[in-house]
């Protein structure tokens, strides 16, 4: 199972700029460190994240070992219609996890 | 005025302020008040702080079944919004039947053990933290209360006699920072009174949830001692001690602490 | 053995391990040419807003805002963030547009040491722009050591 937070509006007016925010359970062990054994640790990150809106991506963001354990990404949407969001997370070791909202656009 | 009276007057003055500043007198500090604001901020706002993922996992742990028995923690406990509700406001307790105080993840235990016939969750298990973040989550914003059971007594005193004894190679106690030069920075940071009023608690430099135990345990190797073995009695009774030092501070599980 | 020299070989032994695959100012400058090319990017319309000062470098909030309209006429692209001494100079690379409405991107990073950080906005014109912050890490106290 995800564990995945996410906080984004129900509802929004046509043309607002609504706020995203979505944070992931996840280590992002960087493949620097070394692990109890003293040998180093195999990386294991999410490399990408994207959002799409009712099928268009809208957001999409290549993360790197620097960004911290358990990611926190916020951005910008403009509600033009009333749809679905995805937010999508994939990287090492076949990752990959997903979330979607509705939000209902007046 | 004869000088009796005057003494009697002034002795109420100083009796009366004397209560006053008593009343008035909690300057204790938790720990988020010596953080930066941005830290403040990651821990205040539900779906920006990580800890809330632990305390989201712990929730989907809390219906489901589990061990030979097949049941969940909800199957006994129903909601736990309203079950748990201060639950870890009173922990370390001694369980029904018990002569021993537990902390709340030996209660999770003693219950997986008894009522679902599984596995005892090892200490540090995410599981275990989730479970516990979860249950002590229930009792945010509610003040710490000890419970009043005289059996406690003891192992609290024995907790107080830990934390004042010095130890270590750095030969320092628990007191010597945390009571005497808690407000003071080493290393550039605060050194924090150390009120366990977040835990589990989310550790920057973990990564990850973790418990008192673990917190206590990087504070031995911060004074260069050897730490208990994790199933020592020792850290609940530290616990215990610490509970009834924090008496009446907010709990605010999950913490954020650097 | 003489003092000095033994001093010197433990120094050298301290050091050693942690020398390698660390980033620095020249990796970062790299991996920023690798993104913009010959261009140079205009100090200005960026803001990294990063505190000056954290208390563990594990998890550093970092937002990057850009003054932009964001239209279709108008808008930024993209946003990458570059550090100067993590093994990487690599923070993130974001693509955007006119849906985003705002220009403004938010995470927490890891930051090795105290260093500084530099962000760059390109916008749908071809130029680019940037803006840089320092951050200093200390270190709480008490860590766990490896065991």
């Amino acid at each position: 199972m995800s564990n995945i937070l996410v906080n984004a509006p129900k509802t929004a007016r046509r043309g607002d700029v609504i706020e995203i925010k979505a944070l992931i359970l996840h280590p992002m062990e960087t493949g620097f460190r070394p692990g109890p054994n003293g040998r180093i640790l195999p990386r294991n990150i999410i490399e990408r994240f994207t959002a799409t809106w009712n099928g268009t991506e809208i957001f999409a963001m290549d993360m790197s070992p620097a960004i911290a354990a358990n990611p926190f990404v916020s951005f910008f949407a403009r509600a033009n219609d009333s749809g679905t969001v995805v937010l999508r997370w994939t990287g090492d070791e076949g990752f990959a996890a997903e979330h979607r909202v509705d939000i209902a656009v007046e | 005025m004869s000088r009796r009276l005057l003494v009697v007057g002034l002795g109420l003055v100083f009796a009366a302020s004397y209560a006053t500043a008593q009343v008035g007198a909690d300057k204790r500090r938790s720990g988020y008040q010596d953080m930066g604001e941005a830290l403040q901020k990651m821990q205040d706002d539900d779906t920006a702080n990580p800890g809330m993922l632990f305390v989201q996992l712990g929730g989907q742990l809390w219906s489901k079944q589990t061990g030979v028995a097949d049941k969940s923690c909800a199957d006994c406990h129903g909601a736990a919004a309203a079950s748990m509700k201060g639950v870890a406001t009173r922990y370390p307790a001694i369980p029904q039947g018990g002569d021993r105080p537990v902390d709340l993840e030996g209660r999770i235990n003693l219950c997986r053990t008894e009522h679902q016939r599984a596995d005892r969750l090892p200490p540090e298990n995410r599981e275990l933290l989730a479970l516990t973040a979860y249950v002590a989550h229930q009792s945010r914003d509610m003040p710490i209360a000890p419970p009043y059971d005289h059996r406690l007594d003891a192992f609290r005193q024995q907790g107080a006699e830990i934390y004042r004894r010095r130890q270590g190679q750095l030969n320092l106690s628990c007191a010597i920072c945390h009571d005497d030069n808690a407000g003071k920075k080493l290393a550039g940071v605060v050194i924090p009174e150390a009120h366990p009023t977040g835990y589990p608690i989310y550790r920057l430099e973990w990564q990850a949830l973790g418990s008192l135990k673990r917190r206590l345990r990087n504070c031995l190797a911060g004074i260069r001692a050897e730490a208990w073995p994790l199933d020592a009695s020792e850290y609940v009774a530290v616990e215990l001690f610490l509970m009834d030092r924090a008496k009446g501070l907010k709990l605010e599980t999950p913490a954020i602490r650097p | 053995m003489d003092r000095r020299l033994f001093l010197a070989g433990t120094a050298a032994i301290v050091i050693l391990p942690l020398a390698p695959a660390a980033a620095t100012p020249d990796a970062m400058a790299e991996a920023i040419r690798k993104v913009i090319g010959t261009a140079t990017p205009t100090e200005g319309r960026v803001k990294l807003d990063v505190p000056p000062l954290v208390e563990n470098g594990s998890t550093v909030p970092l937002t990057v805002s850009v003054e932009s309209p964001m239209t279709e006429a108008d808008h930024v692209k993209a946003i990458h963030v570059f550090n100067e001494k993590n093994p990487q100079p690599n923070v993130f690379s974001a693509r955007l547009g006119p849906r985003n409405g705002r220009a403004v991107i938010g995470t927490r990073i890891k930051l090795g040491d105290s260093q500084r950080i530099i962000a760059i906005a390109e916008t749908s014109d071809g130029k680019f722009w940037s803006a840089g912050a320092d951050v200093i890490v200390t270190l709480a106290a008490c860590l766990e050591e490896a065991t």
